[in-house]
């Protein structure tokens, strides 16, 4: 079982969490062309190592948090609030 | 029957007899027994019968490895197949009886398979069944014999009566195993001040030192132990607790057995609970695991482990036997030899090496022990249980010997070596490394945090393992306390013997036919990995699968090592070229209904009930389930109302008058901010932005690829406030695809999205006398055809029992008629349905359920989660127009993909039967006339009878090409499972009121 860090709960297990995919993608405008579309929703990388995964705390706070794990390892080595204001408001608060 | 309790020795009470049910005799044991100790000591040999050949097997192990005691616990519904007989704590009452075997395990008929072997060798049910010519259908028929014949043990069909829990348990360190090396470690850290979980299988600590009469530490094992144990402090210990399973995060799972040993438990306790920990640090004192040899009839009652036998003898104060002969090919077994003699039996070793252990020989020869240096066991002699070991010489120091002579005696102990228990670090993919020099595979690497010590990483003295233990925890601490220690202590060396291990696998004996048992559990033979071998399974996880060797309950604790050995020899290349298999969790089994723990029915599944629900369920409704939701289904109009009875009812009442029906578990969403409106354009295919404030609109959304994902209608309360309905199914989806698209996608849009599903309830009124039955309840607020017209929304207050209510009523229609949906606060939802159902009754209408809603919208073309099944584009649903062409949406790009633009594809259409009450199904495939085959050109998603459409069978549904390419044209709608062929005709989805004049009433 995974252990995700929550950047507003604290360790919680990924079982409160849903996946919801490669965080790394970026999407195209929704006025882009077919070609980066199709791209940016059906090509993925199948890493082997560090990657960059979308969770949704689900059962939890809600927040969507990017999580930095290895897919070798399974190791967690950093969570992320997906939303920038967000973040920095939290990183705000903690200052 | 004899007794083998010997008359002292062992830590059973004996002043405490119990009783307990052996396979319908009635039976005599002592507390501190196990069943099979218990069974020994009864002098019963034949246990059970094995897996394939059924031959008879008695007890093998004194632990989780055991493959021969498999036997079944309890009774009815409590019934446990497949318990092994060691660790089962023996109770006064306990009933347990053999497996496989008809009609008991002392004749058994199944035993005639042991005579036509050669059938049933490796890969037997590949090549009888999977090979060219034969198909399912052979397989179909012979795989209910081979499994009547060929079971293991077994389970109720009844539910499982008892109940288990799941306890989440955190700690500093967390001990498994304790033995010598686990009480050593959880002392010291527990000392050193954290907080220590210590875990042990067994009912007893000690593991080995039970019973022993070995010196520690300067002291009598038994006391060791004593004082071991009551210097535990703070330790927190579990006993008959298995940690099974060591997952990612280094989370450990823990089953705790809690009532199965007891002989009348509060019925309140739990059954057994799965504990998941999650510690800072693990040390991991499992222990290591003896393994047997290959030999001839190894598998006979009596044929065991040499270390089984010394626990049986030290702890159990059971003798195995009277005349017994120990097989090994290292030191670790002469303990085991010296506890038999010690016992008063006659005891032989035959040590597969030339060269003895100087001071172990000398001391196994002061007790009597016939020694026999070169000597290796060939054939085990009897049937239901040992008569006679014949013995030969090694003629090198490989498998090859040579027959020479028989050993009269009535069991047989075996010692191949020990195989360190890596299975947790396995788990976490952390394989163990070949010792050539202790012929053992040791741990390499473990994961963070986690730590072997003692047997476990090859260490055998006592006195090295306690030192081992010492540091690892000592280690612990430590790395707990930040500091790294000032100068890290020697961990041991792993070894210990006096004089090293010559590997012995198997014994072979040249133009002799032995059957040898590598795993005993599923009858897999030394033949049956040659074979394997030469047949191409090279891999050893092809020989695995295809032997099935390591497959059966005890996960190949006893099989795997020398299978692998044997594997390897076959190959012509060394064990560690040959690889090892994973081991996974679940270490031991665990109860599916500890996994489930307390989540089962309604705690698993909870059932949502609207607001409404109990004011329907007064007036008799009907309800059926719509994912969690309760939904009423229809409303008897009397007692007892069939369904097909009251849907046509009411759902010609909304036709003709008015009906009502509750609509809050549709899913609703508060879109709130400045950029709603831009927000709402974005996910919609149709515009929102122009919607004008208290207003509401149809809006689709599609998925990224273009396919549709929901639908629903959308009101627009203020500028920058919209309240977003969408299906029941879909409601969960929805909302947190809103927040994704918020947080990760679009994070500068200044949107706040809430779900208000349970705070609304809500009663769609449709029918030409809807207005009049809500203007009985409005006490204000305009609902006349000019105040509210269509698509409209009004602020009013709703005249119920005592007082008024506040609501939001719209005018929009699902059903096609001129509908209003009345939405109110959850808390008021009661009141509302109670003043709505006398007015619509006044009205000639009634309420109604799913049933007729599904009507009314299959009559109305409209579509539902039938048909936005995660396949159909816009086009597919006729939903095309919608889609706006002067802003881009989600799933605009991907939409106009060639595949999903093409005009053949299945289009939405309705289907009526040709013949005048002909009925067909859901799930139905539409086909041309004359080509009634595989998917046909299209399915069916809905049917009803229709009284709009002059009360004949209706069905809704997708044909290639839609009305377009169909309409007035007949096909067949086939169901071959049910056997039916119905032709109809094709025609529009949208013949009912086309221009749509009814709604706009
Ligand atoms: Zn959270």
């Amino acid at each position: 079982m995974l252990r995700i860090p929550c950047p507003f709960c604290g360790p919680r297990d990924h079982s409160e969490f849903s996946y919801e995919g490669d965080a790394s993608v970026t999407y195209p405008p929704l006025d882009a062309p077919e070609e980066a579309w199709f791209e940016a929703v059906f090509l993925r990388e199948d890493r082997r190592g560090p990657t960059e995964e979308l969770w949704h705390h689900l059962y939890g706070c809600r927040a969507h948090v990017i999580v930095e794990r290895d897919t070798l390892t399974h190791e967690i080595t950093g969570a992320r609030l997906a939303n920038p204001a967000i973040r920095a408001a939290l990183s705000e608060g903690e200052e | 029957m004899t007794s083998f309790r010997l008359n002292a020795g062992g830590v059973v009470d004996r002043s405490q007899p119990l009783r307990f049910d052996w396979d319908g005799l009635t039976m005599s044991g002592l507390q501190g027994d196990t069943l099979a100790s218990a069974l020994l000591a009864n002098g019963v040999r034949v246990v059970g019968r094995s897996f394939k050949y059924h031959r008879p097997r008695g007890v093998m192990t004194a632990g989780p490895e055991e493959g021969g005691a498999l036997v079944t616990t309890g009774r009815g519904a409590q019934r446990v197949p497949n318990e092994k007989a060691p660790m089962v704590e023996l109770f006064d009452g306990l009933q347990a009886s053999g497996q496989n075997a008809w009609p008991g395990v002392r004749f058994d008929i199944g035993e005639i398979n042991d005579l036509f072997g050669r059938f049933f060798t490796a890969g037997f049910y590949y090549k009888t069944f999977m090979g060219p010519g034969r198909g399912t259908w052979a397989w179909m028929q012979f795989e209910k014999l081979i499994r009547r014949a060929a079971g293991m043990g077994t389970a109720s069909r009844e539910p499982d009566p008892d109940q288990y829990d799941i306890v989440h348990d955190f700690c500093d360190l967390l001990v498994v195993g304790a033995g010598p090396a686990g009480l050593a470690a959880a002392r010291q850290a527990a000392e050193d001040g954290l907080d220590v979980m210590l875990v042990e299988q067994d009912f007893a600590l000690g593991g080995r030192l039970i019973g022993s009469t070995e010196t520690v530490e300067g002291q009598p094992a038994d006391q060791w132990l004593a004082s071991a144990q009551s210097a535990l402090g703070s330790v927190r210990v579990l006993t008959r607790a298995t940690a099974f399973g060591l997952y990612d995060g280094s989370i450990v799972g823990i089953y705790e057995r809690l009532t199965d040993h007891l002989a009348s438990p509060d019925p309140q306790m739990p059954r057994g609970a799965i504990r998941i920990v999650r510690p800072r640090r693990i040390v991991l004192t499992t222990g290591a695991i003896e393994r047997p040899v290959a030999f001839g009839a190894n598998d006979r009652p009596r044929v065991m482990l040499a270390g089984a036998m010394e626990t049986y003898v030290r702890r159990f104060g059971v003798a195995p036997g009277s005349r017994a002969v120990v097989a090994t090919c290292h030191d670790g077994a002469y303990s085991s030899a010296m506890a038999l003699a010690a016992a008063g039996i006659s005891t032989t070793l035959l040590d597969a090496r030339m060269a003895l252990p100087p001071a172990l020989a000398d001391a196994a020869r002061s007790a009597g022990i016939e020694l026999m240096p070169g000597y290796v066991p060939v054939e085990a002699r009897g049937h239901k249980g040992v008569r006679g070991l014949q013995v030969g010489r090694l003629v090198d120091e490989g498998s090859l010997a040579r027959s020479e002579r028989e050993i009269a005696c009535d069991c047989v102990g075996v010692s191949g070596g020990w195989s360190p228990a890596v299975h947790l670090v396995s788990h976490r993919g952390h394989k163990p490394v070949w010792s050539p020099e202790l012929a053992c595979f040791l741990p390499a690497t473990a994961p963070e945090g986690v730590a072997l010590a003692g047997a476990a990483r090859g260490v055998w003295a006592t006195d090295a393992v306690l030192a081992d233990a010492r540091t690892a925890a000592a280690d612990a601490v430590a790395g707990l306390r930040g500091k790294r220690r000032r100068k890290a202590a020697e961990r041991p060396e792993p070894g210990g013997w006096e004089t090293p291990i010559q590997p012995l696998w198997e014994v072979r004996v040249d133009g002799v036919k032995l059957k040898s048992f590598v795993d005993p559990q599923h009858d897999v033979t030394t033949d049956d990995v040659r074979q394997a071998a030469r047949e191409g399974y090279a891999s050893v996880e092809h020989m695995k699968r295809y032997t099935t060797l390591g497959m059966a309950t005890d996960q190949g604790k006893l099989g795997n090592v020398i299978g692998l050995a044997l594997l390897a020899d076959s190959l012509g290349q060394s064990v560690p070229e040959t690889g090892i298999t994973t081991f996974r969790p679940p270490y031991t089994p665990v109860p599916i209904g500890a996994l489930a723990g307390r989540a089962r029915g309604t705690h698993w599944q909870p059932e949502r009930r609207t607001a409404m629900h109990d004011a329907q369920a007064d007036d008799g409704a009907v309800f059926t389930d719509a994912g969690l939701w309760k939904r009423a289904w229809w409303h008897p109009a009397f007692p007892g109302e069939p369904l097909e009875n009251a849907y046509v009812r009411e759902a010609r009442a909304v036709r003709s008058t008015c009906g009502m029906v509750d609509v809050s578990t549709l899913g609703k969403i508060a879109v709130q901010g400045p950029d709603a409106a831009e927000f709402l354009d974005r996910v919609f295919v149709n515009g929102f932005a122009k919607l004008p404030v208290m207003k509401c609109r149809y809006g689709v959304n599609l998925r990224d690829d273009g396919i549709v994902m929901d639908d629903g209608v959308t009101w627009r309360l203020a500028e920058d406030e919209f309240l977003v309905t969408c299906t029941t199914a879909n409601a969960a989806k929805m909302m947190a695809w809103f927040e994704n698209l918020l947080a990760f996608r679009w994070p500068a849009l200044r949107v706040h999205v809430a779900s208000t599903t349970d705070q609304w309830a809500g009663v769609a009124v449709a029918g030409p006398r809807a207005r009049a039955a809500l203007e009985r309840v409005v006490a204000s607020g305009d609902v006349s055809k000019d105040g509210l017209p269509f698509m409209g929304i009004v602020h009013a207050r709703v005249r119920v029992t005592d007082g008024e209510i506040p609501a939001m009523i719209a005018r929009i229609s699902f059903s096609g008629e001129l509908a209003f949906e009345v939405y109110t606060p959850s808390g008021y939802g009661p009141a509302l349905w109670k003043a709505l159902v006398p007015s619509v009754r006044a009205e000639d209408g009634c309420a109604y359920g799913m049933e007729a809603l599904g009507a009314l919208r299959i009559e109305k073309g409209h579509v539902t989660g039938a048909e936005l099944d995660g396949r159909t584009t816009l086009d597919d649903c006729g939903l095309g127009r919608m889609a706006s062409t002067k802003k881009p949406f989600i799933g605009n790009a991907l939409r106009h993909r060639p595949e999903l633009s093409r005009t053949d594809r299945p289009q939405l259409a309705h289907f009526l039967p040709v013949t005048e009450g002909e009925k067909f199904s859901i799930g139905a495939v539409v086909c041309r006339e004359g080509e009634v085959k595989g998917h046909g050109i299209g399915w069916i998603t809905g049917v009803t009878v229709a009284p709009a459409l002059g009360d004949g069978w209706l069905g809704i549904g997708f044909v290639t090409g839609g009305p377009a390419a169909w309409e007035g044209k007949t096909v067949v709608i086939a169901d071959p499972i049910r056997g039916s062929e119905v032709r109809a005709r094709v025609a529009s989805p949208h013949q009912f009121d086309p221009k749509g004049e009814r709604m706009h009433a």
